[in-house]
């Protein structure tokens, strides 16, 4: 990631550290309230494309980020603590401060990040999201993939090292020096910013193309929900006709591993909290059944039947009750990002030989992979579109999960005018 | 002519653990099953916890062992792998249904029908005695061959230990040149895992809580390095260097730190039997595309392919070999860890008329 990052002041601020003038809309604090936010964008470079965004997604992750729930926000730094507190997030990837043995090094490296994620300056969290859609305005004299007019997405990455073992195998996602599209720093020092915007200039590689039949409003979300549950499902192999796959949670991610489930020919039965949501998983959706966790006689019938299962849910939950619905050499992936430590219980993976996996997004690849076979097979999120001046509302009602099943914003027709 | 149908061993009969002389009657024997004269039999940490209750599952009087080595003496009348005078041995489970999917992909270990060689019950509702006894009755299907220049006390342990090490190495694929792999722990289990890994051709370190077996393992295991589990600046130089981790600790323990020494997609395998939860952050997992399995023994057919392995390379169990008579003394030292590395107890030549009497 970013090996000199500098700080607000040095290069100028957001608006002038770049020669394109961009708008957007900004999350200034720890209320997560997002209100307009002038900055700027890098010219297009030999191998980048510029896009006019359409649309774009609204993910849970970003509500995670905008609150600052998983304290990684680059937030408000003091001045001067930046640069260090950059390295220490990066070390943060690599180093866990549970590992930290003895007492001396917990302190200091605590200290360190609260340092980081608690420091203040006049600039708060940038605006965000990744889930973008739009049209290709301009490309770079070394672009191949792309022409002006053509359609294109963005989802969560805008650069690797393009080195390293990941980055080689198809797996930018899992690259120690991946850089977010938003809230990352990039390799220039500069803060990335997202799709609540104008215009984003990306690296071509990072640029996926949108099949013509695909509707850009529906299609946003696939690229960071989509690709979330289509690479492990594709990795672990829980994407073959006749398996049968679990799916916990039924909200963004879990209505797409639905869709892609039974668009492979799998068997799909949803795991909810809540009977309500049984009509619309069998009959919209195409789940074959529905299981109420808490509904101890349901949880037993489904005892040892599933090949795998991918657990979406982001709240505290019990793991014990799920690993029993894998059979022998089941796969319980999680894809929901709780705040807190899980419990996980050892002996029912042992006894079993069931595996609890971990996967973030996917690689570009495989993003495009997914989103042809979303395009052959017109699968596409079940969204509520809504314009730009709403998104604040559209936050709120997120915390309540009471949306069906991911906010897009029409940014093209709605930025501006909010 | 058929044999007696009495058998002799050791039960323990309460939470105890103490075990005493036993004589039972083995089950019927059907045309498929063949009768072995038991030789050496393996101590576990499963025959202890077992016997102590640990789990709350003994079903006394409990007669353990599950690495047994014997020698045919009855093949039944179908029988076709075996004949009489072949060396065999059985591990920790002797019947399965065959026909779930689990059992036609030779994983019988996991099959839901699955009878435990001891603790357990036939179908036909009578008690599974295990190896710690002179006799024993076994469906052929769920014995196996021992290669003929194995010492069969070095063997036995391999019944259980070994394949349950061996079966990660190859279902994960760290059994290979190139890889490295973390062995937490270094006992009856963590000392096999160092000998297979090696013998694939990996990379081994050693993870031990102290450094009082750092030269043994580097210099009489073949590890390749060994940190110790409590110093942070070694755990801290390890991190992110390992394809997988054969974590064989028994004892609760918090899983973090090791996730911490695995590479991007790397595994960490639970083999001991820890009966707390543990606390896991996903966000660890998630951002490292990080795996924490489980795995228990395995399936014949993989026993059987281990025991090759091992006659290829000569890979056999450091066993400290004990009589009949110092079982009870055995499991004390088992309880404090006290054993390089594994008890395997002379049955053949010290079950005597006054250990093996009412």
């Amino acid at each position: 990631m970013a090996a000199a990052a500098t700080e607000y002041g040095v290069k100028g601020s957001p608006e002038t550290e770049h020669p394109r003038k961009a708008v957007g809309w900004a999350a200034r604090d720890h209320s997560g309230v997002l209100s307009p936010f002038p900055f700027s964008r890098r010219n297009n470079g030999d191998c980048d494309v510029t896009i006019k965004i359409l649309f774009c997604g609204i993910c849970h992750s970003d509500l995670h980020s905008i609150k600052n729930e998983w304290k990684n926000t680059i937030f408000p730094i003091i001045p001067g603590t930046r640069t260090t507190c950059c390295k220490i997030f990066h070390v943060y990837l690599l180093y866990d401060p549970f590992a930290a043995g003895d007492l001396l090094s917990k302190v200091v490296l605590w200290t360190l990040f609260a340092l980081y994620y608690s420091g203040y300056s006049f600039l708060r969290e940038p605006e965000h999201k990744h889930e973008i859609v739009g049209i290709i305005t301009e490309v770079g004299c070394n672009v191949q993939k792309f022409k002006v007019g053509d359609k294109a997405g963005v989802g969560c990455m805008v650069n690797s090292c393009h080195s390293c073992n990941s980055c080689k195998q198809g797996f930018e996602n899992y690259c120690p020096r991946m850089i977010l599209t938003y809230n990352s720093i990039d390799t220039d020092g500069t803060k990335t910013f997202g799709g609540f915007s104008d215009m984003i200039v990306v690296n071509e590689h990072f640029v996926i193309q949108f099949p013509e039949n695909l509707p850009l409003d529906k299609g946003a979300p696939l690229l960071c929900a989509g690709i979330t549950v289509y690479s492990p499902m594709k990795y672990f192999g829980l994407n073959e006709a006749g398996k049968h796959l679990g799916v916990v949670g039924l909200g963004g991610l879990g209505h797409v591993a639905v869709k892609f489930g039974k668009a492979l020919g799998m068997k799909v039965t949803v795991i909810s909290s809540s009977q309500r949501k049984e009509k619309e998983a069998i009959e919209r959706l195409g789940a074959d059944f529905f299981v109420v966790s808490s509904n101890t006689e349901q949880m037993k019938a489904a005892m040892g039947t599933m090949d795998g299962i991918i657990d979406t849910v982001s709240a505290d939950h019990s793991l014990m009750p799920l690993l029993l619905l894998l059979k022998a050499h089941g796969k319980m992936i999680m894809i929901g990002l709780p705040e807190k430590p899980l419990e996980l219980p050892v002996f029912p993976l042992v006894g079993g030989g069931k595996m609890v996996a971990g996967s973030c997004i996917g690689g570009i690849k495989d993003t495009q992979e997914m989103i042809d076979f979303a395009g052959k097979n017109d699968i596409t999120a079940e969204i509520e579109l809504i314009g730009m001046d709403y998104v604040n509302k559209a936050m709120e009602r997120l915390v309540n999960a009471d949306v069906k099943y991911r906010f897009v914003i029409d940014i093209a027709n709605s930025l501006t005018a909010a | 002519m058929e044999q007696s149908k009495m058998a002799f061993g050791l039960k323990a009969r309460d939470a105890t653990g103490v075990l005493s002389p036993f004589s039972f009657t083995l089950r019927d024997k059907r045309d498929d099953d063949i009768t072995l004269k038991i030789l050496y039999c393996g101590i576990c940490h499963t025959d202890l916890s077992t016997i102590k209750n640990e789990w709350g599952n003994a079903r006394y009087p409990v007669v353990p062992g599950h690495e047994i080595v014997g020698v045919v003496t009855e093949v039944g009348s179908s029988v076709q792998k075996f004949k009489v005078g072949d060396s065999v041995g059985v591990g920790y489970y002797i019947s399965s249904c065959l026909s779930c999917d689990n059992c036609k992909q030779d994983w019988e270990n996991y099959c839901p029908k699955i009878v435990k060689t001891f603790n357990h019950s036939h179908p036909d509702g009578t008690t599974t005695y295990g190896g710690f006894s002179d006799k024993f009755v076994v469906n052929e299907h769920f014995a196996v061959r021992i290669p003929t220049n194995l010492p069969l006390d070095k063997v036995a342990p391999l019944m259980c230990a070994g394949i349950t090490v061996y079966t990660p190495l190859k279902e994960h694929g760290l059994g290979q040149p190139g890889k490295h792999v973390g062995v937490v722990g270094l006992g009856g289990l963590g000392h096999l895992a160092v000998k297979f890994a090696k013998a694939f051709g990996a990379k081994v370190t050693v993870i031990s809580t102290s450094t009082s077996k750092e030269k043994e393992a580097i210099e009489k295991l073949g590890a390749d390095s060994f940190i110790v589990s409590r110093d942070p600046e070694q755990m801290k130089a390890a991190m992110g260097t390992m394809d997988g981790i054969l974590d064989t600790a028994s004892a609760d323990h918090s899983l973090m730190p090791l996730i911490a020494l695995l590479k991007i997609r790397g595994k960490l395998i639970a083999l001991g039997g820890m009966t707390k939860p543990v606390e896991i952050g996903m966000f660890h997992l998630m951002l490292g595309a990080k795996i924490v399995a489980g795995s228990i023994i395995g399936g014949v057919k993989g026993i059987q392919e281990m025991l090759y392995f091992a006659e290829e390379h000569n890979i056999t169990a450091d066993v400290e070999v004990v009589g009949m008579d110092d079982v009870n003394v055995a499991m004390e030292r088992l309880q404090k860890g006290d054993v390089r590395y594994r008890f395997v107890i002379d049955v053949a030549n010290t079950i005597t008329m006054s250990n093996s009497r009412i």
